[in-house]
């Protein structure tokens, strides 16, 4: 019995490590980590940082990337109040298929908050041939990649590093240590004073891919925070009752413990 | 031989007695998990396992009915319909993150709870169909969970998919049809989501059925115990109700804990990224790698590189894959030492741990890309991942077709208590 305790806790603890490093693998550099705001039981997300990385989102990435599970209305999760949601979704127009008028015309309106951002190209094949490579949604991006939030923010700042002598980049393509392989098709997206914050931040590469990773994070994960603090209550609560049941546990063993016989008769 | 029963079903309550006349449903639940079922006083916290089990596929259960009615199980939908559980299905992330963990914790359950069998001799005489009934129990979770993971058809899913049904192409003759058959097609498709959806639906039925002839089957001898030898006296035993209960409301809590740590904040750490792409037919991944549950499994598969005889490396593959648990049920007959509990087999115990260890090696090994270097170099000698894989998937057949049995004639066993009171008064 003791024996078996001790084997068990040993193989938990290996199995533990193996798991760790088991989906660890690829050639790329390890991503920096940074420490979120979003990391923790009571992590939440920085409302301020995502409101300027949406900022970013919209004037950068969505010239090719898409964002097809982010809806207008999510905003108001990120701190906007719902009139500053619809004035920026009415600066879209959308085309939805489906969507036709009386004659039966596919019709054009400016977006609601139950739409998303349209996407800059038709499909996939004019995505890829205008950018050499086809730009991934960003929707989960976060969730696509190993240690994820990390990942694209060192993917963002991982540029400007001199490529290693064996390391053959083609031309169009540029050398970011963070990207599986090390040769991303993606130009470097940011540079300092690229766009103006709204809330006056200077607006640095580094700020500017914190904060779009701080909102790229809240689009993978939108339900994080209730999930977080629902997860505090049920783990209090479980462990009220492990304690309960474990006095329980001991007062109606006590007898056994002793070594009584509890066992009743069967019938004669 | 057989479970020493408590006193029979009583009651004052006119309507329960009308009932229990007809139908004896209270009588069933009185004898089988009340006060009339007696269970041996020594049971260790390894037999909890079972009940955790028990409630770990009622969780799926729950969970999965829930998700069936939110999910569209269409190639162009499923990955969407998913996300949108995620997102704006009320409770939807809670309930699809309990599914996909609790998945995981079923078979950390049930893997605890057939290694306990395994110490402790629990697939001896009188128990081997308990023992055969619970590994087809694990047949049908492995079938259930492979084709659940298909569902959210991300990448992983499809991939998966792909190369596990790709496997069945090996058996001569038949596999290519067997293949069309899984696949509805020539090709993983809409056809084969349909088909892994239904099926997926069904088989947890199917699990709670077998789950029924198994608790049926243990209520026959009774539960085996630490010290493996047979209950003689009433003293032996206590009654289920209220001393098993308990400590089985008391593991359970515990058990929800870890659970609920995984659940709230680490709910994607058993899972892989890749499947939070959509499944694309032209694109590969990297590495094709199955949930953990399954590594030891892939590791014995991709561990036979060679042809033996006339059997093909592909063949071979899948038949040692199948054969690491159909050797199993074979088990209650290799090992015919009279004596259950591994307490008093020191040299058992010794393989044992060797065997679990081989375990945890094979997992590793599955993980890993086949031409992973461990030790040496590139260009001389060179311990690869396969290589620790074919000695380790050589130990698990060898613990089990020629250790066990040879350790059951030759073994100097220690002295067996006499009675299960005796074990608990002596300490």
């Amino acid at each position: 019995m003791k024996s078996l305790k001790k084997i068990s806790g040993v193989a938990l603890a290996v199995a533990a490590a193996v798991t760790g490093a088991v989906y660890a693998a690829g050639d790329a550099k390890h991503p920096k980590t940074v420490d979120w705001s979003f990391n923790g039981a009571v992590g939440s997300y920085d409302r301020a940082s995502a409101q300027r990385g949406f900022q970013v989102f919209k004037s950068v990435c969505a010239n090719c990337h898409a964002l097809k599970y982010f809806k207008f209305r999510n905003l108001g999760d990120i701190g906007y109040p719902i009139e500053q949601v619809k004035a920026i979704a009415k600066e879209y127009t959308v085309s939805i298929p489906g969507e036709v008028d009386a004659s039966g015309d596919q019709i054009e309106r400016a977006a609601l908050p139950k739409d998303g951002i349209p996407w800059a190209f038709d499909n996939e094949e004019q995505a890829t041939a205008a950018n050499g490579a086809l730009p991934p949604d960003l929707s989960l991006i976060t969730k696509a990649r190993h240690d994820g939030s990390n990942y694209l923010y060192s993917v963002l700042t991982g540029y400007g590093e001199t490529a290693p002598a064996d390391k053959k980049v083609q031309a169009g393509k540029y050398y970011n240590p963070y990207f599986p392989g090390g040769v991303i098709t993606m130009a470097p997206p940011l540079m300092d004073d690229l766009v103006e914050y709204a809330d006056g931040t200077k607006a640095t590469v580094d700020q500017m891919a914190k904060d779009v990773t701080m909102f790229l994070t809240y689009v993978g994960e939108p339900n994080m925070e209730q999930h977080k603090r629902r997860g505090l209550l049920v783990i209090g609560f479980l462990l009220i009752m492990v304690v309960l049941s474990y006095l329980s546990m001991k007062k109606i063993w006590a007898p056994v413990k002793r070594g009584e016989d509890v066992m009743p008769s069967a019938d004669e | 031989m057989g479970a020493i029963q408590g006193p029979s079903f009583k009651t004052d309550n006119s309507v329960v007695k009308w009932i229990d006349d007809r139908l004896p449903i209270f009588s069933l639940v009185h004898g089988s998990l009340g006060p009339g079922y007696g269970a041996p006083r020594n049971l260790n916290y390894f037999w909890n396992f079972g009940s955790l089990a028990g409630l770990c596929l009622m969780i799926q259960l729950v969970t999965g009915i829930v998700l069936a009615m939110h999910y569209t199980p269409h190639v162009d939908m499923a990955f969407d319909s998913v996300e949108r559980i995620m997102r704006d299905v009320n409770n939807g992330m809670l309930i699809r993150y309990m599914h996909a963990n609790g998945a995981s914790f079923f078979f950390i359950a049930v893997y605890i709870h057939v290694f306990r069998g395994l110490y402790y001799g629990s697939y001896k005489a009188p128990r081997e169909i308990l023992w055969m009934l619970g590994l087809v129990i694990m047949l049908l979770m492995m079938a259930t969970a492979f084709m659940g993971y298909v569902l959210p058809w991300g990448q992983m899913s499809f991939w998966g998919a792909s190369v596990i049904t790709n496997l069945f192409s090996a058996i001569p003759g038949v596999g290519e049809q067997i293949v069309t058959l899984l696949w509805g097609g020539f090709s993983v498709d809409n056809p084969t989501l349909n088909r892994f959806f239904s099926l997926h639906y069904l088989l947890p039925f199917v699990i709670t059925g077998v789950v029924v002839l198994h608790v049926w089957a243990l209520h026959i001898p009774g539960s085996n115990n630490p010290v493996g030898v047979d209950v003689k006296t009433k003293a032996d035993v206590i009654p289920f109700h209220p001393y098993y209960t308990i400590k089985d409301v008391f593991g359970i809590f515990v058990f929800l804990v870890f659970f609920a740590l995984f659940l709230f904040y680490a709910p994607n750490a058993m899972g892989h990224p890749d499947n939070y792409i959509p499944a694309n037919p032209m694109v590969t991944p990297a590495s094709i790698v199955p949930e953990w549950y399954f590594l030891p499994f892939y590791a014995i598969l991709r561990s036979v590189t060679f042809d033996v005889f006339f059997i093909p490396a592909k063949l071979g593959g899948v038949l040692a894959m199948f054969g690491a648990i159909i050797v199993l049920f074979f088990l209650p007959w290799l090992d015919s030492s009279k004596v259950r509990s591994m307490k008093y087999r020191p040299t058992s115990r010794m393989f044992f741990v060797l065997f679990l260890i081989d375990c945890v090696i094979l997992t590793w090994v599955g993980a890993q890309k086949p031409d992973l270097l461990i030790v040496g170099s590139e260009d001389g000698f060179a311990l690869r991942a396969v290589h620790l894989g074919q000695i380790s998937t050589a130990y698990y057949f060898a613990y089990f077709l020629v250790i066990i049995p040879m350790l059951a004639r030759r073994e100097k066993t220690l002295p067996v208590p006499e009675s299960i009171m005796a074990s608990v008064t002596k300490k």
